[in-house]
């Protein structure tokens, strides 16, 4: 069943296009990878499907509701969340910190002016959250203090508080070591696939799309150019084309 | 988790002041009473300054809270300081829902100048209206509580509960503030300040979380004014001007955001300055002001209160 549905969504800046007719629909427990080269629009669909741009045309229907022009805490709190290509915290706080916030908006409603927010029950569901993601050794670190693969996790971890059926992640493992990517995905997929999240990545690496996705969409233009399981999109002539690159794919043999 | 004690301690020195206020000149007494009430408006700039937002014109609720007062007396005859206050709260509250929904929207410079601009707005209209006093402004009564007036004809007896009173206002105040910093939207204080888009992407709306912050401001500073304007028995349009105002901002950056008690530090420390510079270099007492801010800003970036926390980690 779709949980995202997506029809002829538009998006100009001016007369530059940036997303144009793009029509996809993603299955619950989907694990979707996003493929492009910088510019072709991935990270325009991403803003779009969370809010922080509204479309020129199209409509975005999630779990049968129309969310097109909602504002980002709308969308949020009808289940879509998202994480961010520069990992966005709060810099002067603790890690911990900055997950029991997250935890407290999600639990104290609209108007959370008088529980405290150290109680006994968020705290420890934000020690959970750490355990759960792997950063639990760096509970008391300022967030602004520790390595970019930790701010990453944490990002995904405060996008994960609400419980979203949907889950965005704009490159997950950008800025981390070659060594390390593999290692966070890992932790990134484990952690979403127990909470049961459908999810969307866009990523840059191949390697980690064909090991983690199980479709992926290619964007080139503002406009998906395939989409399909990952051996199939990646073996597509247009995709070899304009996103993999002929002599990258010629490299690669043997 | 470590227990906070901060409200313990500010009911601890709150008593001993009151209890001590009888025994003290009723020059003290005033101060006492201007400083406190005058911490109240600071409490709110802390609010704000928390999240990164400085407002040049809490002297707009401070005066609405006071001409509530002044007005409720002059058409209906009410002496009685617990509604005149509650009414000053209310007043000033909801002129800030109003205002808040177009300064929610602006941020740093914009935000300062704006709420300015309002302050200056209703100075202009108090200076201009004759019903209002003009620049004279015009007298209250000594107040009364519930129907008591404990001092009689003694003015000393009346400023004395007048300084309970207001003790027992600056108490609740901070009990309010310490519970609503305490809280998820506290902590927003500084996430907003952070991070406006991490916020919104956490499912919460980061006007509407600075828009109850400036509401709650904006009740501190009525409150305040309607205590200092009780106090002193005179309101004039100079309590909105932007003097004032800077003033609020002054006593703000000499006490520090730490903690709920520093402004009511700061403020005694600013008016105990203040009154003893005017005493002695009557005509340059705004150059021992102004070197006394400098002197805090250049050693105590982070306040007078950074001293407390410093002796509590020294032992």
């Amino acid at each position: 069943m779709a949980i995202l549905d997506v029809k002829g969504l538009c998006k100009s800046f001016g007369s530059l296009v940036a997303a144009s007719d793009i029509n996809v629909s993603v299955d619950s427990h989907e694990v979707v990878g996003i493929i492009g080269a910088n510019g072709a629009g991935k990270t325009t669909f991403v803003n779009l499907v969370t809010g922080y741009l509204k479309p020129t045309r199209g409509s975005i229907q999630f779990d049968g509701r129309n969310i097109t022009r909602m504002p980002p805490r709308a969308i949020i709190r009808a289940g879509i969340s998202r994480s961010f290509q520069v990992p966005q915290v709060f810099g002067s706080a603790s890690i911990f910190d900055n997950v029991l916030i997250a935890l407290g908006i999600a639990h104290d409603g609209q108007f959370p002016v008088w529980r405290p927010l150290r109680r006994a029950d968020l705290v420890s569901a934000a020690d959970q959250i750490l355990d759960r993601f792997g950063i639990a050794a760096h509970r008391d670190d300022r967030a602004s203090q520790v390595s970019q693969g930790v701010r990453k996790l944490m990002d995904i971890a405060m996008a994960t508080v609400h419980r979203p059926r949907l889950l965005l992640l704009d490159e997950p493992t950008s800025g981390v070591s070659v060594e390390q990517k593999f290692a966070l995905m890992d932790v990134i997929m484990a952690a979403l696939r127990a909470e049961n999240i459908t999810v969307l990545f866009v990523e840059h690496d191949m390697d980690i799309v064909a090991r983690y996705a199980t479709r992926v969409l290619a964007f080139y233009d503002g406009t998906i150019i395939a989409d399909g399981v990952p051996q199939d999109v990646i073996e597509d002539p247009q995709v070899r084309r304009y996103i993999i690159g002929e002599q990258l794919r010629l490299k690669a043999e043997p | 988790m470590k227990r906070d004690r901060t409200m313990a301690c500010i009911a601890v020195v709150l008593i001993a002041l009151a209890v001590g206020a009888p025994l003290v000149p009723s020059w003290v007494v005033f101060i006492g009473i201007i400083s406190l009430a005058k911490g109240l408006v600071v409490l709110g700039l802390l609010v704000l300054w928390r999240t990164g937002l400085v407002s040049f014109g809490q002297s707009l609720y401070y005066a609405l809270g006071a001409y509530a007062v002044g007005l409720a007396y002059r058409h209906t005859g009410l002496t009685d300081a617990f509604v005149a206050v509650a009414l000053a709260a209310a007043v000033a509250g909801v002129v800030a829902f109003v205002l808040g929904f177009l300064l929610a929207g602006y941020r740093d410079l914009f935000f300062a100048m704006l709420s300015l601009a309002f302050a200056m707005i209703l100075y202009g209209v108090l200076v201009k209206s004759e019903t209002l006093g003009s620049t004279d402004g015009f007298a209250i009564p000594v107040p009364t509580f519930a129907g008591f007036k404990p001092g009689g004809a003694d003015a000393q007896g009346n400023q004395i509960m007048l300084f309970v009173f207001t003790a027992i206002c600056t108490f609740a105040a901070c009990y309010v503030a310490q519970r609503y910093l305490a809280s998820t939207a506290g902590h927003l204080t500084t996430a907003i300040r952070d991070n406006e888009i991490r916020v919104e992407y956490l499912g919460y709306s980061v006007k509407r979380a600075i828009h109850t912050k400036y509401v709650l401001a904006a009740m501190f500073a009525g409150i305040g004014g309607a205590l200092v304007s009780m106090s002193v028995g005179h309101i004039d349009p100079e309590m909105a001007y932007w003097t004032t105002a800077g003033e609020f901002v002054f006593v703000a950056i000499l006490s520090g955001p730490a903690s709920v008690a520093a402004p009511f530090v700061g403020s005694i420390l600013f008016e105990l300055t203040r009154s003893y510079a005017m005493e002695y270099t009557p005509h340059t007492w705004h150059l021992v002001l102004g070197a006394a801010l400098l002197i805090v800003i250049m050693f105590l970036p982070n306040g007078l209160w950074s001293l407390f926390r410093k002796s509590a980690r020294a032992t």
